[in-house]
């Protein structure tokens, strides 16, 4: 068996098939990465899982993540500032939480070198929104690299490292989520382990670090000046693309997936465009861009989400006095999604009709019924909303927040109307609540979610006196992303450390009701959100019960695991189908008849769903001989 | 040579990560160029997840062009009919797993379960050859995936790739009874 902590440290050059995401990891050894630190979310959770395959006393960089993507930013910034290489990685709207540090980062002297890595999200399969992050580069004077495959990833990151240290300023490696997730052979170099310098080596003459008035001003001028410096590299870079396919007509300017997938569609073409695919999205490489501007007539802006490089390439143009027609974006759907092949067909159709056989084919009818994602079998946010559901009047409000209990959204609970970010649940519904004393207000928060960013709302809620009900779904692990450990499950990504109970935490924070139950019991859990909902104070729920999926996947490792499974009595199921419509566990299933069935393939015998119904047709595992005798 | 697509679906915690990776490696060592790319995410908690690889020299994108695969391989019988109905070309082939894990629609009895003649009638209008597989009394749900891969591999359907290729490939990934269970269900299975 070929074992990735072993490869990630290997100090002979070797080519393997790997994801974009382990490629980053290879690459931040063979960089002399000191610290590197993160919150999860998708698409670079796995980033972290190719650092956890290196046995911890063997890494040679420190790794934590961190209770939320601001304080990583803040660990990241600490340890570079002290002369360590650092890197920090988060999913794109994780860039939000930490703007208010990272917006100042490019005016800092970061002595060690700092890699910002982030995993845009184009096409929203994993996030509330599909923002594109080139913005905030922008917006902070900070270079960004764009790979477009796990070997650029490799490559970028190096180039990113290096570049961020000779100058003492941050880079950001844009990746999106099919680059962090595609996989192919990479060539990695050999890698000759240095000798970690950890002697702590800040110096406030490097500064100042202290971003204040005039200050800032001056500060601010040099990171122009470093970044115009950066742009006489983005030029010169051999990371540039050249694809000349001799067409003095037609060109295009491409990066990232995109560009592959240019290249996928132009297979057929008998006049393909010539392609240049700068390997810096910030700052842009003015002349070679101009130069290729200057040799075609005609010149696409192939570039997935907004207009970043369109606006500047532009003004590139005007300003040179350029004659060549520059296609941008022509119709508002080309801001949306993914750019994947049939996406550029269309976009490319759009301009250049005569360059293919004929527009893409219509997207296939699909004739299945659609798969939203589900809690999953045993779950108990499960139990949780349906009890839930019977304690609150149709009419009730119910705000969720980030987890895996934002799914409680769908059918049958319907509980969580409204959503936006982490930990915003507990102020959106305090908001909710003034003026408003006829529709009772419940806010879902997840436990790590909790950590991360919801504190400041209950503290809100408690100081100004704001009587809605909020209900702590804990199921001690960060669970949407792959079961990170949080400020309360006990362990950190490096070792046991001391729980931070939530009720403690809650208790410190003044809230004067809080109420505890297993979400199992599901008739206990309903009877005290109706108590919690009626006083006219702040109160918290804590429904309480660990991940099934985690706890399962462990109970299967034991030696002597029995899959227990409960089952239908058919001679007692009257067809009530409470089972079935309003708990909703996907291991129940429908026959042509109305009959309800035991998929074998998923009932991890848990049993929570045999309260739910009236006539007692659901039997625990073994439970038919039980009920036989009695 | 031309690119062959495998686009490879079911539903999350069948495995399709394990029988992906499986399959990279496996065309990696009968020596030809392959890259490929999952969708997960949110997609793990029971929702559909995909996994793309390509084959041949002149492959850029991971990503399949859609209705361009020539290999569907499905976990799942209502992710086969989508499959072959929205990734396969026509005269495609589609290999599935047949077990099924209704959707909350069809559990809620809002939506008809797919029949395994919906899947046959629209292969045998698009000149799909199908292959249904199954085995009784495995002793692991999560097995189902080397049955899978035994028929992909007893009927040679993916160019260049032997059963010695296969073979490696899971020797990459996995080790000792894990190992050893899964290759004597995919020897059977492939008709060694």
């Amino acid at each position: 068996m070929k074992k990735m902590g072993e490869m990630l440290l290997r100090r002979k050059a070797f080519s393997e098939i790997v994801m974009g995401n382990t490629a980053l990891v290879r690459a931040m050894v063979e960089a002399g990465t000191r610290v590197v630190s993160s919150y999860p979310g998708s698409p670079t959770p796995e980033i972290a899982a190719a650092i956890q395959s290196i046995p911890k006393a063997d890494r040679p960089f420190y790794f934590e993540f961190s209770t939320n993507e601001k304080v990583a930013t803040e660990l990241a910034y600490g340890a570079a500032v002290n002369g360590h290489l650092s890197t920090v990685f988060f999913k794109s709207v994780g860039l939000n939480v930490a703007a208010d540090t990272f917006v100042q980062l490019g005016l800092m002297n970061i002595i060690g070198g700092m890699v910002v890595v982030l995993g845009d999200d184009p096409g929203a399969n994993s996030s509330q929104n599909e923002q594109d992050n080139r913005h905030y580069a922008q917006m902070s004077y900070m270079p960004v690299l764009e790979p477009a495959d796990p070997g650029e990833v490799y490559r970028f990151y190096l180039e990113a490292a290096r570049l961020s240290l000779r100058h003492g300023m941050p880079v950001i490696l844009r990746l999106t989520t099919h680059v962090c997730h595609a996989k192919e052979k990479v060539a990695f170099k050999k890698w000759q382990p240095a000798k970690p310098d950890n002697s702590p080596r800040f110096d406030p003459a490097n500064g100042p670090y202290i971003p204040l008035t005039t200050l800032a001003i001056e500060k601010k001028r040099i990171a122009l000046a470093r970044l115009e410096v950066v742009r006489g590299h983005a030029e010169r870079t051999e990371l540039n693309r050249t694809v000349d396919h001799g067409n003095p007509q037609r060109g295009v300017i491409a990066m990232g997936l995109p560009f592959l997938s240019l290249m996928e569609i132009l297979e057929d073409t008998p006049t393909p465009p010539d392609i240049l695919k700068p390997a810096f999205v910030h700052p842009l490489p003015k002349d070679r861009i101009a130069r290729f501007l200057s040799s075609h007539k005609e010149v696409k802006i192939l570039e997935e989400l907004d207009d970043v490089l369109e606006t500047q390439i532009k003004a590139l143009a005007f300003e040179r006095k350029l004659s060549v027609t520059i296609v941008g974006k022509t119709q508002s759907e080309d801001w949306i999604g993914e750019y994947t092949p049939e996406k550029v067909h269309q976009v490319l159709y759009s301009c250049w009709p005569d360059l293919f056989e004929g527009p893409p084919s219509a997207q296939a009818v699909d004739p299945a019924p659609a798969r939203p994602a589900q809690m999953c079998p045993g779950c108990g946010h499960r139990s949780a909303f349906y009890a839930i559901k019977q304690a609150l009047a149709p009419t009730d409000i119910t705000v969720a927040d980030i987890g895996c209990h934002t799914l409680g959204f769908m059918p049958p609970y319907e509980m969580g109307q409204l959503l936006m970010c982490m930990g915003a649940s507990t102020a959106m519904g305090s908001g909710l609540r003034l003026f408003n004393t006829r529709r009772k207000v419940v806010a879902f928060m997840g436990d790590s979610t909790f950590f991360h960013a919801a504190l400041p709302g209950v503290v809100n809620a408690v100081f100004n006196a704001h009587p809605i009900t909020l209900i702590l779904m804990e199921n001690g692990t960060t669970a949407m992303t792959g079961h990170q450990d949080h400020a309360a499950s006990g362990r950190n990504f490096n070792e046991v450390t001391d729980k931070i109970p939530v009720r403690q935490v809650l208790e410190g924070l003044g809230v004067k009701h809080i109420f505890e139950v297993d979400t199992y019991q599901q008739a206990r859990l309903k009877d005290l959100v109706i108590q919690a909902t009626a006083m006219d104070e702040f109160s918290v729920v804590i429904a309480r019960h660990p991940c099934m999926l985690k706890f399962t996947r462990e109970q299967r490792r034991k030696s002597g695991y029995r899959q227990q499974q409960v089952q239908i009595d058919q001679d007692h199921c009257e067809h009530v189908h409470a089972c079935i419509e309003r708990f909703g566990c996907p291991t129940f299933s429908r026959d042509a008849k109305g009959g309800v069935s035991i998929n074998t393939d998923l009932c991890i015998g848990d049993g929570s769903c045999i309260q739910t119904c009236p006539t007692r047709a659901i039997l625990p595992a073994g439970g038919k001989k039980k009920r036989g005798a009695a | 040579m031309k690119a062959f697509n495998i686009y490879l679906t079911g539903v999350g915690g069948q495995g399709i990560g394990l029988i992906s990776e499986i399959v990279l490696r496996a065309v990696d060592h009968s020596g030809q160029r392959v890259k490929s790319v999952d969708t997960h995410g949110l997609a793990q908690r029971g929702g559909i997840v995909v996994s793309q690889i390509r084959l041949g020299d002149l492959v850029h994108s991971p990503l399949i062009p859609a209705g361009r695969a020539d290999l569907a391989i499905s976990l799942e019988r209502h992710e086969a009919l989508r499959a072959a109905a929205t990734a396969l070309r026509e005269g495609g082939c589609l290999v599935y797993y047949d077990t099924v894990w209704q959707p909350l629609t069809v559990r809620l009895g809002d939506a008809a379960a797919v029949t395994i003649r919906d899947i046959d009638h629209l292969c045998r209008k698009q000149g799909i050859r199908v292959i249904p597989v199954f085995h009784p009394d495995l002793p692991d749900i999560r097995m189902q995936n080397m049955v899978v891969l035994g028929a992909i591999a007893g009927n040679g359907l993916i160019p260049g790739v032997g059963l010695d290729h296969y073979r490696s490939a899971m020797g990459d990934l996995m080790s000792g009874t894990m190992l050893e269970r899964n290759r004597a269900l995919f020897d059977q299975r492939a008709g060694k």
